[in-house]
């Protein structure tokens, strides 16, 4: 599904044909599809409506209007039946039953990045509030939005919380100014604090390992801790730095290579196909020798938000890799292997990276700089796909179909699906 | 009996002068004193002779007597005048005298030899000593130099460690200090901050409130129709047993999660615990039989013996099954006291090894170790000096083979400068032997010439004797003369057979006459030479050859 201004498309993913189309009052900022894929929300903030259509029944429509209070953010609750929407100044959250049309409100919702979360299994939810300057948590029960625990958290400001795959245990992490992760268990006890230092700017980033076993924590100092489920202590930390000295570690360097025109083939006009081809920039991988030294940013000392540490986590499906990416070096991607606890290859890209997701079922990495190209990497290699088509195709993000056969990738107006072949054993 | 000195001893000028040749033969030892002596005793023996006469005269003989029998009493020896008052000379006692005197002065001599040796060696001694005392004088000045050095360098650094440590505490200081800042604004920010949240959280009452108030019909959703759960069922109320239930699944799912991790926690426990209990086993089967020293290890082997006893027991009843504290901590530690006698085992075998290699006893342990250690040390001495050795000898190499252009050029210079002067020795040789050969043959030709001429003569000689013979014995001497002139004709020949018919003829020549034998002998002579000389001068003169032999040829045709 796709939103164009006011109206929403909706395709096929294997073959893009257009299926439904939808108009909306308003310009569209955001969709999302329920979990059982048989009705889409869009959510237009600026009016504070939420338009629900459905799939199976083009002719069904829904719409929430939140009138003067606003919507910042909207999103489905686990079983594809309820919405919240989070009113502007987060005043509160509402509950919209699309099965009872009932009501329910959430109040002192905490303004944060990440306030409500589910848990993967759809069953609890959890929500960071702050009552009396003081930050707390509250998990309710998705069926029938009871409030299970409320409990108050150690944290300053607290940043984030995210549950751990098994559902189990919630990792909440405070503001960047206070380096703490607090790991509380369902029924709302503290398992466990981890504070690694204390002054310098704290946590940035948090992932969970699809196992549950690790909680990796990326921080403002260029490392990344990781912990174990057992005794939430930190089992190694995983720095950046700028020089790569290890000879076990393979560097993949993007290169430009300048592209080869056969001057036989030359025609007048020229077509089209040859004037991209001319002007496009090819680029491969080639593997630089160790030592490499990345690209290093030292950033603006006095300005709120610096672009040091480590950004994004994430760990591959399999739970045997975690790809990082330092804000320092924006042009690299560390890939850890988990099993070793050792860093096994760096992308070195041309170009800052933009956004890097991991196959949702095999060990494969796409990864995009903003460039008409994706790259992708798995342990047998890595390569560069370019985007074919005319103009340039800059790719912001990109996002893997759940079978991990394709992906979406996206740029500012346009959108390509890219299929991956499977290979016929 | 080295040196001689001759002392002026008053004896009569005869004896003097024989006692004074006696010392110039006498044999000297070789010693700069000596030499010295006989220079002295040179000119002393010309004094001598001088103070001779002058002690004793022919005028003054009774008073030299006097006075020399004077000194010999008081020296202690016996008076040489005779018993008598008289005038007359003892002889022998004199002679005596004069013997024990000369023994005196060989005494006295060796005594002074001996003085003066110790002297020299006093001196030499001296010498050294005062040497040595200057070196130590200047070792002691310059390690007193190097203390005092020393001492300021301590100084220097210690104030330099004072004043580092000092810096050191400032820094700390100023650390603390802006730590102690760093804390007290945070709290101040949080105190702000909290005020801001405050008032904030006021305004979103308000805010809240009026949105509450206004109850704007907009707030409203609308709905085509409900659509059904997802699961299908049917919301329920929410009741005191629901949440009953809620918190009741909550603890299933955590209860879950728990006892899935202990399950796993026991399987990796019991895996351990099967890895421990093979290495046990190993270890144990590592060590060999602890029979060697029963004193140190007889606790130790109680222990382990019930140890192992327990464990045996434990191991019957499946240990692994078990995981109480107890049983634990006993496979813990048992296995710690293997891993340390494992450890021992290895170390006495690594000594053994060392002591193995040097051969020595079980005492010598520390000494073959040095042992090994010197020698390592050697080695490694050795190699290095090959190595500069080497280093040394591929740079000699290197400037061997790639000299620069000038030395090369200078070196090929060289080469064809050596070889040109042997070039030139050989020439100046052979222009010699040139000149040797151009004498010769001059004097060849000269020769040649003479002996044309000579052989005129002979012939016209010969003519008038054989004429004369003719003339007088005709009879007697045909057949010998009709074979010198068929030699003759013969000789008219070429030039080989010419050197052998001359050599013939003259040899023919030779046994006929007595009056031609000169003139034969001299022909003879002179064709040998002739022969000779063609034979050597064959390559210079080889033109001159036949030159000659025409010349020998017109020669002999002229006749």
């Amino acid at each position: 599904a796709s939103c164009v201004q006011h109206r929403l498309v909706v395709r096929d993913a294997s073959s893009l044909q257009l299926l439904q189309l939808y108009t909306c009052l308003d310009q569209i900022q955001y969709i999302e599809w329920s979990s059982d894929s048989l009705f889409i929300l869009c959510a237009l903030y600026k009016r504070g409506i939420v338009q629900v259509w459905s799939l199976e029944q083009p002719a069904w429509h829904c719409r929430i209007d939140e009138g003067s209070a606003g919507l910042v953010a909207s999103c489905w609750s686990p079983d594809g039946r309820h919405i919240l929407n989070t009113t502007e100044f987060h005043l509160r959250i509402t509950v919209w039953s699309l099965c009872t049309k009932s009501v329910s409100y959430i109040k002192y919702p905490k303004a944060c990045q990440q306030g409500v979360v589910f848990t993967k299994d759809g069953r609890y939810m959890a929500v960071a509030e702050r009552r009396d300057c003081k930050d707390c948590i509250s998990i309710f029960v998705c069926s029938n939005w009871q409030l299970l625990r409320h409990f108050e958290t150690e944290t300053q400001d607290l940043s984030g919380i995210e549950w751990a795959p098994n559902g189990c245990v919630l990792a909440a992490w405070d503001t960047c100014l206070e380096y703490k992760v607090l790991l509380y268990s369902l029924d709302g006890r503290l398992l466990s604090s981890f504070r690694a230092y204390e002054w310098p700017l704290g946590v940035k980033s948090i992932a969970w390992s699809p196992s549950s076993q690790f909680l990796a924590i990326g921080s403002f100092d260029e490392k990344v801790r990781i912990l174990n489920h057992v005794t939430w202590k930190k089992i190694t930390e995983l720095d950046h730095p700028a020089t790569i000295a290890s000879k076990k570690t393979i560097v993949y360097k993007e290169v430009e290579k300048s592209p080869t025109v056969d001057t036989e083939r030359l025609s007048f006009p020229p077509t089209r196909e040859l004037a991209s081809s001319l002007f496009s920039t090819q680029s491969k991988y080639d593997i630089s020798q160790v030592p490499v030294s990345l690209q290093y940013i030292k950033p603006v000392a006095d300005r709120a938000n610096p672009k040091v540490g480590v950004g994004m986590l994430a760990f591959s499906a399999d739970n045997c890799f975690l790809a990082t990416k330092n804000d320092n070096i924006p042009n690299a991607v560390w890939i850890w292997d988990i099993r070793k606890l050792k860093l096994s290859v760096v992308l070195e890209q041309l170009c800052t990276i933009q956004c890097f997701q991991w196959d949702p079922c095999q060990p494969r990495l796409a990864v995009c700089t903003g460039t008409s190209r994706v790259y992708l990497w798995s342990p047998a290699g890595c390569v560069v796909v370019q985007v074919p088509g005319e103009g340039d195709f800059q790719i912001v993000s990109l996002s893997w179909h759940c079978t991990g056969d394709s992906m979406v990738l996206l740029s500012k107006d346009n959108f390509c699906v890219c299929y991956l072949e499977r290979e016929e054993v | 009996m080295g040196d001689w000195k001759t002392i002026t001893v008053p004896v009569l000028s005869s004896d003097s002068k024989n006692i004074l040749s006696y010392t110039s033969e006498r044999k000297i030892s070789p010693t700069s004193m000596s030499s010295q002596v006989l220079r002295l005793s040179l000119p002393l023996s010309k004094n001598m002779h001088s103070f001779f006469s002058a002690f004793c005269t022919e005028e003054n003989i009774e008073q030299s007597i006097s006075y020399i029998d004077r000194e010999l009493t008081t020296l202690g020896f016996p008076s040489i005048y005779a018993e008598s008052k008289g005038k007359e000379l003892n002889l022998v006692s004199i002679i005596n005298c004069m013997n024990e005197l000369l023994v005196l002065q060989h005494k006295n001599l060796r005594a002074q030899e001996e003085v003066e040796m110790q002297h020299m060696k006093l001196g030499s001694d001296m010498d050294h000593l005062q040497n040595c005392y200057a070196k130590l004088k200047e070792q002691l000045e310059l390690s007193k130099r190097e203390i005092v050095g020393l001492q300021e360098r301590d100084r220097q650094l210690q104030s330099k460690n004072r004043n580092l440590h000092q810096l050191l505490k400032n820094e700390k200081d100023e650390v603390q200090k802006l730590q102690n800042i760093i804390s007290s604004r945070a709290t101040q920010y949080n105190h702000d901050m909290k005020r801001k949240e405050r008032e904030y959280n006021k305004l979103k009452e308000r805010l809240h409130q009026l949105v509450m108030n206004k109850k704007d019909k907009k707030i409203a959703m609308e709905i085509l129709n409900c659509v059904g759960r997802a699961d299908g069922k049917r919301g329920a109320w929410r009741t005191d047993k629901t949440e009953a239930r809620n918190e009741e699944e909550m603890y299933k799912v955590l209860l879950s999660d728990y006892e899935q991790r202990q399950k796993q926690l026991l399987l990796e426990n019991a895996e351990l615990k099967k890895i421990l209990q093979q290495m046990k086993k190993d270890i144990i089967s590592l060590l060999p039989p602890q029979k060697q020293k029963p004193k140190e290890k007889s606790d130790d082997g109680l222990v382990l013996s019930d140890q192992e006893e327990d464990i045996g027991e434990l191991n019957k009843e499946n240990m692994w099954e078990l995981s109480c504290e107890t049983v634990r901590e006993q496979l813990t530690n048992s296995i710690r006291k293997q891993w340390r006698m494992l450890k021992n085992h290895v170390e006495k075998l690594d000594n053994q090894v060392s002591r193995g290699h040097s051969g020595a006893l079980d005492e010598k342990d520390v000494i073959s170790r040095e042992d090994h250690e010197l020698e390592t040390e050697k080695l490694e001495l050795e190699i290095q000096q090959c190595k500069e050795m080497i280093k040394t000898q591929q740079q000699l190499l290197q400037q061997q083979l790639t000299c620069d252009d000038d030395t090369t050029l200078l070196l090929q210079d060289c080469y064809l400068l050596e070889e040109r002067e042997r070039l030139q020795e050989e020439w100046r040789l052979f222009r010699e032997q040139k000149k040797n050969f151009e004498k010769e043959r001059k004097s060849f030709t000269e020769a040649a010439i003479r002996l044309g001429l000579e052989r005129k003569a002979f012939e016209e000689d010969r003519g008038a004797w054989l004429k004369h013979q003719f003339l007088t014995m005709t009879a007697d001497c045909k057949s010998e003369n009709a074979t010198t002139p068929s030699a003759f004709l013969r000789s008219k020949a070429g030039s080989e057979p010419d050197i052998r018919l001359l050599k013939s003829a003259s040899r023919q020549r030779r046994p006929p006459s007595v009056l031609s034998c000169p003139v034969s002998a001299e022909s003879c002579q002179t064709s040998q030479y002739i022969a000779q000389n063609s034979v050597a001068s064959e390559k210079p003169a080889a033109d001159n050859m036949p030159n000659l032999w025409v010349e020998s040829d017109d020669k002999e045709e002229i006749e």
